[in-house]
């Protein structure tokens, strides 16, 4: 019974070191998976709005990612619905479509058909209008936008202006 | 100490120190087969010898495979397949044996399927075996990343993306996984690892799972009959051995057995001379660019059938159903509610739900790989209600079964 008991208690006492020490190194092998500095350092692109020409879709890149940059016809503009107005981005007086060209589905390039088509995935079939907004599912949302931020007649992409938090949240995008 | 005599011969050597004999009986000449089985029974043979391809010309590929996103395309389809001697032998025989090892997989899986061999003690063999395919599968999506083409990026773009599950937006879940925004070097490097070693790891262990499990149980016959193996045996031992039911599986069982696997291996290196361009896929031959998806992305033909289940519905839903499609195999065992591990020839309504369930995951397989279109979509969406329906409708259909 005291053999017992003393080996009760040894048992105990390992299982308390191990137990820390199993914790200790999930957690090392955690953030050993996270991304690097030298990754998340690298993530701002400032992009030039006024080089953009009317329905042609420019595609620029910000950490490894598509953006999407259309600049809206006037008649674009004249006939949007609610919908498509609050993900309008206004810069200096110009109108534009300014998404991270990912499919929300599962993460392909949708491909730009044209102003009456708009964008198609080809990976699951899903549709999005010119302004970013679903058409056709899977997709379970519009494109999201990137955090931006307008310097002028510049964007900063990965910078948090007024206009995105606004749109963040109202939950226009994620 | 243990008392050791002096050896008589390197045999008895190594007999007092390794019980070699004992372990020759217990592995091969007394470890004992029912003789009522056909060539369907070879597979887990057929298996073990393409895993064995695997790993040996997985060895030579991985000597000049280099793990960065600058080199490992041209390290791939340059120097191993124009600078190496006989590197292309190594690079075709590892991508025809990973596309082959799982039709093997799916033919294993459906006989014992169809012969009830999951069934009155059979489980762990079962569970064991599902667990192997979903390490195979795991093998297989990471090493078809690392040529680093654009079907592998947008593979690997595509599947991790998964993880974020649909409306719950863990995308930092997914960055961790990927240990960037998107798969880049950080995410190679640990793909690499995992298939280089850490999956081919765990394959290894859960074969020695697989084959314990198997060993008191015993492998199922062609009739599903209950065989007292011990009285068998006695028979054969005792010189009976055309009236025993059962016979050795070495040498016996293991020359038909090998006889089945010169077949496969003839048919296999065909494949890998003059017909490896099925495992190649064409858009692979580009160098990754994450900036232009390509026009089709569909997985290898082995996963399209769940790729189908995920694909036409809105994502949440098309999610639980994909991982519905994943697990619900590994069940089996229990959702199955008749006690009867006979042929399903034999079973009734079971019989149609195997058959009905085979054609299904062609059909499934076959959309999956054509464009997700106009008749195809509507096609493509009735075969997956109709692959969970057939699920749900498993514990009914055979709690409802006789008794044979």
């Amino acid at each position: 019974m005291h053999n017992s008991s003393r080996r009760g208690f040894m048992g105990k006492a390992f299982g308390a070191v191990a137990g820390v020490g199993a914790v200790g190194s999930l957690v090392a092998m955690k953030k050993t998976w996270d991304p690097l500095p030298s990754v998340k350092a690298a993530g701002f692109t400032t992009l030039d709005m006024s080089i953009y020409k009317e329905n042609q879709l420019v595609t620029e890149k910000w950490r490894g990612k598509p953006i999407f940059v259309l600049k809206k016809t006037a008649a674009m503009v004249a006939s949007q619905t609610d919908e498509q107005k609050e993900r309008d981005i206004v810069v200096d007086g110009s109108h534009f479509m300014l998404a991270i060209g990912l499919c929300t589905h599962l993460g392909c390039i949708p491909a730009y058909k044209g102003e009456a088509e708009g964008f198609l995935c080809a990976c699951h079939g899903g549709k999005f209008d010119w302004a970013g907004v679903v058409t056709q599912v899977p997709p379970p949302r519009g494109f999201d936008i990137p955090p931006f931020k307008i310097d002028g007649n510049k964007v900063i992409l990965g910078e948090v202006g007024p206009e995105y938090k606004q749109m963040k949240e109202t939950g226009i995008t994620l | 100490m243990a008392h050791f005599t002096k050896a008589t011969s390197v045999k008895d050597w190594l007999n007092q120190r390794l019980a070699v004999e004992k372990i020759e009986k217990v592995m091969a000449s007394e470890y004992w087969i029912p003789k009522n089985i056909n060539f369907l029974w070879a597979m887990g043979m057929v298996l073990v010898i393409t895993f064995a391809l695997l790993v040996v010309s997985g060895i030579f590929l991985l000597m000049y495979y280099v793990p960065t996103v600058d080199e490992a395309f041209y390290s791939v389809n340059y120097t191993i397949m124009r600078e190496v001697d006989f590197g292309w032998l190594w690079r075709h025989i590892h991508g025809v044996a990973a596309s082959v090892v799982f039709l093997v997989i799916y033919i294993h899986m459906f006989t014992g399927i169809y012969y009830g061999s999951y069934k009155k003690g059979r489980e762990l063999i079962w569970v064991s075996g599902m667990l192997l395919f979903v390490a195979f599968s795991a093998e297989a999506f990471s090493g078809y990343m690392l040529p680093w083409g654009q079907m592998s990026y947008w593979a690997g773009m595509v599947i991790t993306n998964l993880f974020a599950g649909g409306s719950l937006h863990a995308d930092g879940l997914v960055e961790w996984i990927r240990g960037d925004y998107v798969p880049a070097q950080a995410f190679l490097g640990r793909f690499f690892m995992l298939h280089v070693f850490l999956l081919p790891l765990a394959i290894m262990a859960l074969i020695g799972l697989h084959f314990a499990a198997l060993r008191i149980p015993h492998v199922n016959n062609q009739d599903g009959e209950e065989i007292d193996f011990d009285a068998e045996s006695k028979k054969y031992l005792d010189g009976d051995k055309a009236g025993s039911k059962v016979m050795r599986f070495a040498n016996d069982f293991m020359s038909k057995d090998m006889m089945v696997v010169g077949i496969f291996l003839i048919f296999f290196f065909y494949l890998v001379f003059w017909n490896y361009s099925f495992a190649m896929d064409p858009v692979n031959f580009d160098p990754a660019d994450g900036l232009k998806t390509p026009a089709h992305i569909y997985p290898e033909w082995y996963f399209l059938w769940s790729y189908e289940i995920l694909r036409p519905f809105n994502i949440d839903l098309g999610l639980i159903l994909f991982g519905f499609a994943q697990v619900i195999f590994v069940l089996l065992p229990w959702l199955d509610r008749s006690p009867n591990a006979v042929p399903a020839n034999r079973r009734g309504l079971f019989a149609i739900w195997f058959w009905v369930m085979l054609s299904n995951m062609i059909i499934l397989t076959a959309m999956g790989k054509l464009p997700p279109e106009g008749v195809f979509s509507q096609i493509g969406l009735v075969s997956a209600v109709l692959f969970v329906v057939q699920w749900i409708a498993l514990p009914f259909i055979t709690a409802r079964e006789k008794k044979v």
